[in-house]
């Protein structure tokens, strides 16, 4: 099994001696302690392990860490900068977009990648680019409202 | 200076010998609050009457009676001012974190955020029975006002006291007493003097009244909020300690298989594996997942299967195979009154009906988990249990080592959903860390998780009911058949009725989920009524306002009707609209559906749901709305498509792909009205806004399409109409 040696993750080399078919999830917590995305199903189907490859909403449980060889993945914990949070994560703060929070990363995650080609989402699009993330608490409504909060958050900001 | 001992009293430390097991529990220098500087710990006693578990043995004391041998919430005041509560709940999302924090500060006149829980620790904090039941808000939060009270009646005596002031002068503000004028102003820490304090009490501390809430009341945010949108919140799966390995557990090809041979040489001989075979757990150990996936998978087993029913016979057996002497959660299981025969011969309309229910998961997003580690004979087990407690004592069983060695951890969870009560996953940890000397993280696959884990049990529900053409209730038979007792109570007057569970040899494995069989029951007891009031020509709402003599019931119902705008206008081409109501562990519900059924294609859209809900004194707000929001959301599931299949002992659809859960395209609009009864005692709310949500559903169906469906779920296919 090819070995993986680096991954560029949330801006920084990582090296590592990881075999290229582990899920790129397995490598990312287990190997770099990057806990953010979590295991929730492991046939990509529920959205908790959901991380940024070159920017777009990846299931890491059904990505092998050598198909993220040579690209830029970004984690939850990449997301804030200098300890300021980003739109999306204050938006789910504010709407109280969570309860258990276990679906969390992944949401905002999926939710940064919809907003990057799309900002200016109207409802439908943002639960039809959510639809593979589940949350069981039951706190889609006031998810579909941070994201929509952030939406505005980051036009306002010319981002 | 003797005081009776269970009465208000300032205690040194060393009083070991006055209270026995409840002092020694606090273990005031393990804690190192004895550390640096003073402390004050002020400690609630739980009399028999408020001990939640069965009364522990008493010890005489020389005044009489039993004395309290349990500490049920207790708050330490540190010399930094540093105010920090300790209960043994566990915190599953329902954000108890934070209304704990509210009832607290609200006492010590301080902001939630200057309250810090410290929760779920076997080692740390209070004995407590688990977190279910919605108990909670009523037993917890009401703990923690006493002692929040008491802490805040003692800072001020000690003020009065060190400063020679009126005590009625001083008041608490900002985490400080002060005097007139704002002079003296005293850090809470500062009172202390470098003295170890420790005040005991009991039930009788005065709390501050509901109607005078400014922060207990308020929709105070998710405490440690950011910790969870930044990630950097560790649950259980996230935990990793020094020198971990992964451990994998061999589980039988169905259920009740018995495991005849075993060989495990392959697996033993990959490098950095454990492999343990202790009768019939076998289980691998390895330093990483996908060695120990590669370990398992190396094990050759042998087992003689021995099948079971499929869903398609389950009713009939459930019926066929009645279980142990009849015991339902949730009240008593059986009650009677009057003469069902007498009843139904009196009514000018009768219903006959059948119910079914189907087992479901709870499907918490994060599986059952645990990271167990040994050192010196002391184990350390970290997992996401909603009873820390009790698993502490099923490790110490399982591992045959005394509980007082043993430390449970249960950060907060990725939920439960009362899925959770059970340590499979620490115990299974326990083992192969013993046997491997490392460490060992045990997660669940998702498969197992839907699998090995406990269902909602299923359920058959035959009821039959009497009805004059004036509206009011004549008879009530009804019968619960494996599902459960709670909410079988028919809250509707009715002069003849007799209402029994009767248990049965459930084929899967069964228990607690949220709301318990008060779904079931509600759904057919509020579809009966339903069929009552169409056979009638009468209202839905107004038949059941008719027979209730309950206010709190009507009050919800009549809530949630104006919300609706019940009665306001027909419901257009294709759409229905549907009424329900029920009242479980102390607070009501009613809900309000609107739902369309394309004649065509027969797919069912759930437009739009009100709900109302009370439960006395609310403690915040917007948690109470999100709880009520997310158990509807999770009720659409049970209601309209969860079910769990099976045949020949096996789970045929163990995976998110194959189990269907609600998703962002299943949310209809959400309306909820809370009733804030700042009157009345707070009530838990983490179940009984599940229970209404599919009758509500199932009774709009019928008025859009005709159809009257009595199985749970109710179109799991979509709704063919003849």
């Amino acid at each position: 099994m090819p070995g993986i040696k680096e991954l560029h993750v949330n801006g920084f080399r990582r090296a590592l001696d990881a075999d290229g078919e582990r899920s790129l999830l397995s490598v990312l917590r287990d190997d770099l302690d990057l806990t953010g995305c979590k295991y929730g199903c492991g046939e990509g189907r529920c959205g908790a392990c959901t991380v940024l490859v070159d920017g777009l909403p990846t299931r890491s449980c059904v990505t092998t860490a050598a198909a993220a060889a040579g690209k830029q993945v970004k984690t939850i914990e990449g997301l804030a900068q200098g300890g300021k949070l980003h739109p999306v994560q204050e938006a789910f703060l504010a709407a109280d977009a969570l309860q258990c929070g276990y679906c969390t990363p992944g949401m905002i995650l999926s939710a940064v990648g919809l907003l990057a080609r799309e900002p200016n989402p109207s409802r439908e699009d943002v639960v039809r680019a959510l639809s593979g993330n589940i949350c069981r608490c039951g706190a889609y409504p006031r998810i579909v409202a941070a994201i929509e909060q952030a939406a505005r958050a980051m036009k306002g900001d010319g981002k | 200076m003797s005081e009776p001992p269970g009465s208000d009293f300032l205690l040194e430390p060393e009083r070991y010998e006055l209270l026995g097991d409840a002092l020694a529990n606090l273990e005031l220098s393990r804690r190192g609050f004895l550390r640096t500087g003073g402390s004050l710990v002020v400690a609630l006693l739980l009399g028999e009457a408020a001990a939640q578990q069965p009364p522990a043995e008493r010890r005489q004391r020389p005044f009489g009676g039993p004395l309290p041998r349990e500490i049920g919430a207790w708050l330490h005041v540190g010399a930094d001012s540093a105010v920090t509560a300790f209960t043994g709940k566990v915190e599953i999302g329902q954000n108890i974190r934070t209304s704990l924090a509210q009832v607290v500060a609200e006492e010590l006149r301080l902001p939630p955020a200057r309250v810090r829980l410290v929760m779920a620790d076997t080692q740390l904090t209070p004995y407590d029975f688990g977190t279910a039941g919605s108990q909670t808000t009523p037993m917890m939060a009401a703990q923690f006002r006493r002692v929040g009270a008491a802490a805040r009646e003692l800072l001020l005596d000690l003020a009065a006291e060190q400063h020679k002031i009126e005590r009625g002068s001083l008041r608490l503000a900002d985490g400080k007493v002060v005097g007139p004028e704002g002079k003296p102003s005293v850090d809470f820490g500062e009172l202390t003097r470098g003295q170890k304090l420790v005040k005991l009490i009991d039930d009788k501390i005065p709390t501050t009244s509901p109607d005078r809430w400014t922060v207990a009341g308020t929709s105070a945010p998710k405490a440690d909020g950011r910790e969870f949108v930044t990630g950097e919140h560790r649950y259980a799966s996230d935990v990793r300690r020094p020198g971990m390995l992964f451990g994998k557990v061999l589980r039988p090809p169905s259920f009740k298989a018995e495991l005849l041979s075993v060989q495990t040489k392959d697996a033993e001989a990959m490098p950095g594996v454990t492999v343990l075979h202790d009768g019939a757990f076998v289980g691998v150990a390895a330093p990483t997942e996908q060695a120990a996936v590669r370990a398992l998978a190396a094990v050759r087993a042998e087992w003689k299967e021995v099948g079971g029913p499929s869903a398609d016979e389950l009713f009939k057996y459930l019926k066929e195979h009645p279980g142990a002497a009849g015991r339902g959660f949730g009240g008593p299981s059986r009650s009677t009154h009057g003469s069902i025969k007498e009843g139904l011969a009196a009514a000018d309309k009768k219903r006959e009906a059948t119910y079914t229910v189907a087992y479901i998961a709870h499907a918490p997003l994060e599986p059952r988990a645990a990271v167990a580690e040994w050192a010196d004979g002391n184990l350390t087990v970290w997992t996401g249990t909603q009873r820390p407690f009790g698993v502490r004592g099923d490790l110490a069983n399982a591992l045959g080592v005394p509980a007082e060695r043993v430390r449970v951890i249960v950060p907060d969870m990725g939920a439960g959903y009362g899925g959770k009560h059970t340590g499979e996953a620490a115990v299974e940890a326990a083992r192969l860390a013993r046997a491997a000397g490392k460490p060992v993280k045990v997660v669940w696959t998702r498969e197992e998780e839907f699998t090995w884990a406990y269902f909602r049990p299923a359920g058959l529900i035959e009821v039959t009911a009497g009805v004059k053409a004036d509206g009011t209730l004549t008879a009530w038979e009804y019968h619960n058949y494996n599902s459960g007792a709670s909410s079988m109570r028919l809250p509707y007057e009715a002069p003849n009725y007799h209402v029994e569970f009767h248990s049965a040899d459930s084929p899967l494995r069964q228990g607690s989920y949220r709301a318990l069989a008060a779904t079931a029951n509600t759904f057919a007891r509020e579809t009966t009524l339903d069929d009552l009031a169409h056979d009638l020509g009468l209202d839905p709402l107004a038949f059941r306002l008719k027979n209730l003599k309950d206010a709190r019931l009507a009050a919800v119902l009549e809530a949630a009707a104006r919300q609706f705008g019940w009665g306001k206008a027909k419901a257009p081409a294709g759409h229905g609209f549907g009424i329900a109501c029920g009242t479980e562990k102390g607070s009501y519900v009613a809900t309000c559906a609107e739902a369309a059924v394309d004649r065509d294609s027969g797919r069912v859209r759930v437009v739009r749901l009100a709900t109302a809900f009370e439960c006395g004194a609310v403690l915040n707000p917007g948690h109470l709305k999100n709880q009520i929001e997310g158990a509807v959301v999770m009720g659409l599931g049970g209601a309209l498509f969860e079910a769990i299949e099976f045949a020949g002992g096996k789970i045929l659809n163990p995976r998110f792909s194959a189990y269907r859960v609600p998703r962002f395209s299943d949310i209809p609009v959400l309306e909820t009205v809370l009733l804030d009864r700042k009157d009345l005692p707070s009530a838990g709310a983490g179940e009984t806004p599940i229970v209404a949500v599919a009758p509500a559903v199932g009774n709009a169906l019928f008025q859009a399409a005709g159809v009257r469906i009595r199985s749970l779920p109710m179109v799991p296919r979509g709704l063919k109409q003849t």
